[in-house]
C-alpha cells in the first residue's frame, strides 16, 4: 500500500510538471499570433481554407468552382473543404489557433465566436457593404461591429399544392391576405387524407406569426427582449386557435420530419417554408405542383423570418487581406447568382435582386420579402433559449401563449445581463 | 550463465527488474499520460475556468473563475441550470430503466444459449451478439424508421387495434401518460410547485418520455448481446461439481439457479452492472445522430448537453464541469454498487436453511460440516 501510494504521487508529479510544461508552450504560441486591433490586416503568401458546411455535392461543387476561379486570377492558393460538422470543426480550428481562414457563420454562432475575439471584424472594410440588405447586416452585427459579410439569404412564405388548392374549389382570388383568410382557406383544404396547413413546431416558423403581430422576441439588433409582448401573445393564440381548429398540424404529427416533407408526400395542403425547398421539391417530389405566395398579413402588416449565413474570416488568420478579397468575390453579383443558379439560396446584395427575380418569376415572394423580414435573435446564448422555447411550442395545443413567452422573456434577459 | 545466477542472488537482480519493468511500461505510460491523464487534468483546468475556446487554456489571458461554472449548473436558477436538470433526470431514468433489464436479459440469453441440449447454439449466439459488433449510428438510423410515425413498429401495432404513439417525437413522460389514465392530470402543488436543478418534482417523476422509451428499447437490443458474452464465459467456467452437489441435495431447477449459479456469477454481475452503469450515463451516438435532444429536450443526456455547450455555445468551462459533474455522479453508483454487492457473511436467517434437528448426534454433526464447507465454496466462488 505504500508502494503504491508512493508510486501515485509520482504519477501525479510527472503529470502535474508535464501540464505545466504544455502551458508553458500554450503562453508561448499566444503571443506570435496577428492581432486586427490596430486595423490592419495581416497579409502573406500562405494559401486559404475555406470551411464550408455545404447541403450537398451541388452546393460543394459550386463554392470550389468559384473559389478556384478567383484564386487562379488572384494567384493565392485557396482550398476548399466540406465539413462533416462545422461547428466542432470550427471550435478545433481555433482553439488549436490554426483556424480555417474563411468559413461558414451562422447568426447564432456569431455572438460566441465574436466574443472570445476568434473573428475578423471585417465588415465595414468591405467595398461592396452598402450592397447588403441592412436587415442582414444587422443579424451580422455584435457590439455595434459589422462582422462578416451575408452569404445569402432565405425568407419564409406560404407554399400551396395547386391542385388540392383547386379540388378545394379554391382559385387565384383566395390567396389569404389575413390571419381570418387564412384559417378560412386551410379549414377548406383540410379532408380525412390531408390537413391544411403543415408546418414545423419551432419558433423558426411560428416566428413569422409573431412577425406579423408587429412582434419577435428580441428587437432587431437583439439588445432587447421582448418575446412576451401582447403582439407575440396574440401570435400564439392565433397558432393555438389553428391548431385545435384541426386546420394546423405540425409536421410530426402527421409523420414528416419537416414542413416540406408534409408538403411533397401531400400531407398537407400548405406549408411555411423558405426557398430552400424547391430543391426538395425538385429532387424529391417533382410530380408535385406548387405555387409560393406571400405569407398573410397580420395586425401589424407583412411579416416573415429570414435566415443567413456569413463568411467568417478568422482572427488568427494569416492572411487576412486575401481573404478579405475573396469574400468581396465571393458576395458579388455574378458569384452570387452562380451559386443562386447551382443550389437555390438568394443572394444577399440588392444589387443582385432583379436579375434573380427574371430568372425566378415563380420565388419572387421570397425575395420580396427582403425590404419587411425580420431575423432570429443573435445574442449570445439565444440558441439555448430558442431549443427551450420550442421544446415548450411543440405543445402549444395545450399550453398557455403568455406562460410560454414569459418563461422565454426570463430567459432571454438573463442573457442580456 | 553461473555469474548471471550468482548476481541474482543479491539484491541487485530486484532493482534490475524494476528497471526493466518500467523500461517496458513506459511507452504505455508516456501514451496514456499524453491523450488522457493530461487532457483530463486540462479539463478539469478548464472546467474553473472562463476559456473561451480560442487559443491554448493556459493562455494568460485565461481566468481562474473558482466554482462558477459549476453554481451556475448546479444553483444558477437559469436556463443552463433547468437543461442541467432535465439532461440528469432524462439520463437517470435511461440508467434506472435499461441497466436492470439489459442485465437480466442478457443473463436469461447466456443462459439459454448455453444449455447443452440446445441446437443452433452457434447460430443463437452470434444472432444475439450481431447487434453489438454493429455500429450505433447505423442502428440508430434503423431505429429512426422502425419507431417513425408510419414505421414497422406503429405498424405492427396497428394489427392488434393499437394506435401506436408518434415515438420520436412525443414529449410526454411514461409515467404521466399512465397517470392520466387513471385521470391524474396534474400533480399536486407540493410536487408541482418544488423543484430541484431548475426541473419540478412532478416533472423529475415523469419518467422516460416517449422517445426516450425507444432509446431505452434500443439501448437494451444492442447491448444484452455484449453482456450475454461476459454471462456465457462466467457459465462455462462454472464447475459441474457444485450443481451436482446441490442436485444430490434434492434442489430443484429454481434453487440451484437461484442459490447455486447466481451467487457464483456475482462478479461477473458486478463487471456487468458497472459497464452498463458506466455506458449509459454517457450515452452520446444515439442523441447526436437520432434526435439532437429533441422533442422537448428529453432525450438530452448529460454528455450531449456537454458537448453543446462547449462546441455550439462556446461555453467551454461550462461543457467541462458538466463532464466532471457526470464523472462523480458515475464515480459514487459504482461506490454504491460494488457496496450493494459486497460478500457478505451468511445471514443467521439463512444459516438455518441449512441446519438439521439434531435427532442423531452423528447425522447433526456431519450435515453440520457439510453447511459449512458448501458455505465456504459460495463464498469462495463469489470474491
Amino acid at each position: 500500500m505504500q508502494r503504491s501510494s508512493t508510486r501515485w504521487y509520482v504519477a501525479g508529479a510527472i503529470a502535474v510538471a508535464a501540464t505545466l510544461a504544455l502551458s508553458a508552450c500554450g503562453s508561448g504560441f499566444s503571443g506570435g499570433s496577428p492581432t486586427s486591433s490596430n486595423g490592419a490586416l495581416t497579409s502573406s503568401s500562405k494559401p486559404l481554407t475555406v470551411l464550408i458546411g455545404s447541403s450537398g455535392p451541388a452546393e460543394t461543387a459550386a463554392v470550389n468552382s468559384q473559389v478556384a476561379a478567383w484564386s487562379k486570377s488572384s494567384g493565392t492558393g485557396a482550398k476548399v473543404i466540406a465539413a462533416s460538422d462545422l461547428n466542432q470543426q470550427l471550435a478545433q480550428g481555433f482553439a488549436a489557433k490554426k483556424p480555417a481562414d474563411v468559413f461558414y457563420l451562422s447568426t447564432d454562432a456569431l455572438a460566441g465566436y465574436a466574443k472570445n475575439g476568434s473573428l475578423l471584424a471585417y465588415g465595414d472594410q468591405l467595398t461592396n457593404k452598402s450592397d447588403f440588405y441592412p436587415s442582414l447586416v444587422k443579424s451580422f452585427t455584435y457590439n455595434g461591429q459589422f462582422y462578416c459579410a451575408p452569404k445569402d439569404f432565405s425568407t419564409l412564405q406560404l407554399i400551396i399544392n395547386t391542385d388540392m388548392w383547386q379540388a378545394a374549389g379554391l382559385t387565384s382570388a383566395d390567396y389569404p391576405t389575413t390571419w381570418a383568410q387564412l384559417e378560412t382557406v386551410s379549414k377548406k383544404l383540410t379532408d380525412a387524407n390531408h390537413v391544411g396547413l403543415s408546418i414545423s413546431g419551432e419558433y423558426a416558423r411560428i416566428g413569422a406569426f409573431m412577425t406579423q403581430a408587429g412582434g419577435n422576441l428580441m428587437n432587431a439588433d437583439s439588445t432587447k427582449a421582448t418575446a412576451n409582448t401582447a403582439a407575440n401573445v396574440s401570435a400564439l393564440t392565433e397558432v393555438k386557435t389553428l391548431l385545435n381548429g384541426g386546420s394546423l398540424k405540425y409536421a410530426k404529427d402527421v409523420g414528416a420530419g419537416w414542413g416540406g416533407e408534409a408538403f411533397g408526400k401531400g400531407l398537407a395542403a400548405m406549408t411555411i417554408e423558405g426557398n430552400w425547398i424547391t430543391g426538395a421539391m425538385t429532387t424529391d417530389y417533382p410530380n408535385v405542383k406548387y405555387k409560393v405566395v406571400s405569407l398573410p398579413k397580420g395586425p401589424a402588416g407583412a411579416g416573415t423570418l429570414q435566415f443567413t449565413n456569413c463568411w467568417g474570416i478568422a482572427a488568427d488568420s494569416p492572411n487576412q487581406a486575401a481573404a478579405l478579397k475573396l469574400v468581396e468575390q465571393l458576395t458579388s453579383a455574378s458569384d452570387q447568382l452562380a451559386f443562386s443558379k447551382a443550389f437555390g439560396p438568394m443572394p444577399s446584395i440588392k444589387s443582385a435582386a432583379s436579375e434573380w427575380k427574371t430568372a425566378n418569376p415563380g420565388l419572387v415572394p421570397f425575395l420580396d420579402a427582403a425590404s419587411y423580414a425580420q431575423g432570429v435573435p443573435t445574442a449570445d446564448g439565444s440558441a439555448a433559449v430558442v431549443t427551450d422555447l420550442n421544446a415548450k411550442l411543440a405543445t402549444l395545443g395545450t399550453g398557455d401563449p403568455k406562460t410560454i413567452l414569459d418563461a422565454t422573456q426570463k430567459n432571454l434577459q438573463a442573457l442580456l445581463k | 550463465m553461473s555469474t548471471l545466477t550468482s548476481r541474482s542472488r543479491r539484491s541487485g537482480f530486484r532493482r534490475g527488474e524494476a528497471a526493466s519493468g518500467w523500461l517496458f511500461t513506459a511507452p504505455t505510460i508516456v501514451i496514456i499520460g499524453l491523450f488522457v491523464v493530461i487532457p483530463v487534468f486540462m479539463a478539469l483546468w478548464v472546467s474553473f475556468s472562463d476559456w473561451g475556446g480560442r487559443g491554448s487554456p493556459f493562455a494568460s489571458t485565461v481566468n481562474f473563475v473558482g466554482a462558477k461554472n459549476y453554481s451556475t449548473l448546479l444553483a444558477g436558477g437559469g436556463l443552463d441550470e433547468q437543461n442541467f436538470g432535465t439532461a440528469l433526470r432524462n439520463n437517470a431514468w435511461y440508467v434506472v430503466l435499461v441497466v436492470p433489464i439489459q442485465t437480466a436479459v442478457s443473463l436469461i440469453l447466456a443462459i439459454l444459449v448455453n444449455r447443452a441440449i440446445l441446437r443452433g447454439r452457434g447460430f443463437f449466439r452470434t444472432a444475439f451478439y450481431f447487434p453489438s459488433v454493429t455500429s450505433s449510428v447505423a442502428i440508430t438510423v434503423l431505429w429512426l424508421f422502425l419507431f417513425g410515425t408510419t414505421g414497422a413498429v406503429n405498424k405492427v401495432l396497428s394489427w392488434v387495434g393499437i394506435h401506436g404513439p408518434n415515438w420520436f417525437n412525443d414529449p410526454n413522460g411514461v409515467l404521466h401518460n399512465i397517470l392520466s389514465v387513471v385521470g391524474v392530470k396534474t400533480g399536486p402543488a407540493v410536487l408541482t410547485g418544488n423543484t430541484f436543478l431548475g426541473v419540478s418534482w412532478w416533472d423529475w417523476l415523469a419518467g422516460p418520455s416517449v422517445a426516450m422509451s425507444a432509446f431505452i428499447l434500443m439501448a437494451i437490443f444492442t447491448t444484452s448481446g455484449t453482456f450475454m458474452l461476459l454471462f456465457v464465459a462466467a457459465l462455462q467456467n462454472l464447475g459441474g461439481d457444485v450443481t451436482e452437489a446441490a442436485m444430490m441435495d434434492g434442489a430443484n431447477g429454481w434453487q440451484r439457479f437461484w442459490r447455486v449459479t447466481l451467487p457464483q456469477l456475482r462478479p461477473t454481475m458486478f463487471t456487468v452492472l458497472t459497464l452498463g452503469l458506466i455506458g449509459c450515463w454517457q450515452v452520446f451516438d444515439q442523441i447526436y445522430t437520432g434526435t439532437q435532444g429533441a422533442p422537448g429536450n428529453t432525450t438530452l443526456t448529460p454528455a450531449y448537453l456537454s458537448y453543446t455547450a462547449a462546441f455550439s455555445n462556446q461555453n467551454w468551462g461550462q461543457g467541462a464541469a458538466i463532464a466532471f459533474i457526470l464523472f462523480v455522479i458515475i464515480v459514487v453508483f459504482t461506490i454504491f454498487q460494488r457496496w450493494v454487492l459486497r460478500d457478505r457473511a451468511v445471514s443467521k436467517r439463512r444459516m438455518r436453511l441449512y441446519r438439521v434437528p439434531p435427532a442423531d448426534p452423528r447425522i447433526a454433526a456431519a450435515s453440520a460440516a457439510a453447511a459449512s464447507d458448501s458455505t465456504e465454496k459460495t463464498s469462495g466462488g463469489a470474491s
